[in-house]
């Protein structure tokens, strides 16, 4: 990050033609603006660095980003567990949850986005509207019977409520992506495919599915970004701390010994975050144009 | 099989046996139905099955127990005359009010910022997204708490100015605010959205405005405005939405879960998760549900009939 802020002098600045004097301070001012807002936007999350290595009295009174002496008793301390149950319980339920996610927004939304963008069938634009109103649909609405329904099945404190929407396409959000994603794809393909004897499945899995790899990484890994983050879902449908994510674990946490070990649960909120921010920098291109196309096509 | 080699266009024109063709139409709608299986039994199970069910609980007295009652619209009038509901649309409308065009102001902002020079561009715009990513997390709340409470770092730099704060988090007065700032940090999403939309303009037609002598502000107002009015709307619309519906930020700022203090921040949702799962009052908070549908319903409404107004899309592009 340095090197590029570095370099600034000779930057192109905006497009109106200016003096090379005029030039250089706006691209001064530029760089001093960005700065500004980098520093606003990435102090929280330097901050939960610097503190889990502070001890729990000094967290919030100190300035200091950094302390002069870091310790890593809070993070020894995660060794021991919430309640009896070992960090990487809630770790591995997390795990499980936002892996199976994923496995499902991949096989159920690409199914469907291929039969909205490659096959021509009675009622696809019936479908498809409805697709799209269900993208802006509040889920709350829909919260108080599922929620009837998957306890009538006995099925509270399981995953499956978690899940199953992900293995039958609910979410819009993924299926537009794909659709947008597959209708750029050449028509020829498949006709050439066609003349070759390929049915439908063959093209999906064959053509259409590896040249959309980018739309699949892409919802792949927001899929992965919301099921780790969830917090209401496994709140509702998840009561045996057994069987808690990491969302709900740090909010026992809190509950239980917030107070007397808060550098405990600020070092647990910097693990919680860091598969996350992990994903975002080896990912992160792949998330930025996933999200500027589902814009500008929308 | 003949017609196998000939464009769709063609096999509509030609004049091929009718019954090969609806054959092939047939089998076209059979693939179709079961690609989109997992979707059209998702949509029946999960969606609209669960919709027409809930606007049946929003008439009832319904406690998971025992079997709902019908009540007709009592769910409703005891809602308009309960204090706590009318605190919580207030604070919702509060957030969505304040949050909102300051999140948008701040991403179109920042994207027209960026959007100045290249170097450095994608470095700062990924730096500047990666909030979005993580700020729905319980870990960042708890973040959030930490720097808004009493002598902490945002209490001591408004000291420098003179302002006596103190900790925002146990202030009904301002909590609602930690919260708001908590959404307008996350302003990378529209930002990136924005930025790619002001890439799209072309740039001739600012070279031709300046030869006409406009100036970077009537150039703003003229030209990127409304070459941006499209992802403008779009960015406006979801981010609404979604404000509507905050949940999970606003349970963990407030401590033991309660959006308090003094309900400070009892957003709608937070309301109706206390009714249906804290109460078991099922009926009231479907009921509670569908206004929250018809207010979201209302504000996409008259968002896109505005549009007609105030979006411009390119007459080829659509």
């Amino acid at each position: 990050m340095s090197t590029t802020t570095a370099t600034s002098a000779t930057a192109p600045t905006s497009p109106e033609p200016s003096g090379l004097g005029r030039r250089r301070t706006g691209s001064l001012v530029w760089h001093v603006s960005a700065l500004l807002v980098l520093v606003v936007v990435l102090y929280p999350v330097v901050w939960v660095i610097g503190a889990s290595f502070k001890p729990s009295k000094e967290i919030v009174g100190s300035l200091e980003l950094f302390p002069t002496e870091p310790i890593v008793a809070n993070f020894k301390g995660l060794a021991d567990g919430i309640a009896d149950i070992p960090i990487a319980t809630f770790f591995q339920n997390s795990l499980f949850y936002a892996l199976g996610a994923v496995v499902g927004i991949l096989v159920s939304c690409s199914l469907t986005a291929y039969a909205f963008a490659r096959i021509r069938f009675a009622g696809r634009n019936l479908m498809f509207s409805l697709m799209i109103g269900t993208l802006l649909l509040p889920y709350h609405v829909l919260l108080i019977p599922q929620y009837v329904m998957f306890q009538k099945l006995e099925l509270i404190n399981t995953y499956v409520p978690l899940l199953i929407g992900k293995y039958l396409a609910t979410e819009a959000f993924f299926v537009f992506l794909m659709v947008q994603f597959m209708r750029n794809l050449p028509k020829e393909l498949d006709e050439a495919a066609r003349l070759d004897g390929c049915g439908h499945l063959r093209i999906y899995w064959s053509i259409i599915l590896p040249l959309c790899r980018p739309a699949l990484i892409t919802s792949a890994i927001f899929t992965f970004i919301n099921a780790w983050n969830d917090f209401m879902g496994p709140l509702i449908y998840l009561n045996e701390p057994g069987n808690y994510t990491v969302s709900l674990g740090m909010m026992m946490f809190m509950d239980q010994e917030g107070v007397a070990n808060y550098g405990g649960m600020i070092a647990m909120s910097l693990v919680a975050l860091l598969p996350v921010l992990v994903f975002f920098l080896a990912f992160q291109r792949y998330l930025i144009d996933g999200m500027a196309t589902s814009g500008l096509k929308g | 099989m003949t017609l196998v080699k000939e464009s769709p266009a063609v096999v509509k024109a030609s004049p091929a046996p009718p019954a090969a063709a609806r054959r092939r139409g047939r089998r076209e709608n059979l693939a179709g139905y079961l690609f989109m299986s997992p979707w059209i039994v998702g949509f029946l199970l999960l969606t609209a099955g669960p919709m027409v069910a809930s606007l049946y609980f929003a008439f009832t007295d319904y406690n998971l127990f025992s079997s709902p009652k019908w009540v007709g619209l009592d769910n409703f009038t005891r809602m308009f005359d309960d204090s706590r509901w009318q605190k919580s649309v207030e604070v919702t409308a509060k957030y969505v009010v304040i949050g909102t065009p300051l999140k948008l102001l701040l991403a179109l902002g920042v994207a027209l910022l960026l959007a100045q020079s290249r170097r450095g561009q994608a470095f700062y715009r990924a730096a500047f997204y990666a909030p979005s990513l993580i700020g729905a997390s319980v870990s960042i709340a708890l973040v959030w708490r930490a720097l808004f409470s009493d002598d902490a770092i945002v209490d001591r730099s408004l000291r420098l100015f003179g302002v006596e704060i103190g900790g925002w988090v146990g202030d009904p007065g301002w909590v609602l605010y930690c919260l708001v700032a908590l959404t307008v940090w996350q302003f990378g999403a529209p930002m990136v959205i924005f930025l790619a939309g002001l890439k799209q303009v072309p740039r001739e037609l600012y070279e031709a405005a300046e030869v006409d002598g406009a100036g970077p502000l009537r150039r703003f107002w003229y030209i990127t405005l409304p070459m941006i009015s499209p992802v403008v709307f779009f960015n406006v619309l979801l981010e609404t939405i979604h404000s509507f519906q905050i949940f999970g930020s606003a349970y963990v700022i407030s401590p033991n879960g309660n959006c308090g203090p003094a309900d400070a921040v009892l957003v709608y949702t937070c309301y109706l998760y206390q009714k249906g799962f804290d109460e078991a009052q099922m009926g009231f908070a479907s009921a509670m549900a569908w206004m929250l549908l018809l207010a979201v319903a209302l504000v996409t409404a008259v968002l896109f009939w505005s549009q007609k107004k105030w979006v411009h899309y390119e007459e080829d592009a659509r």
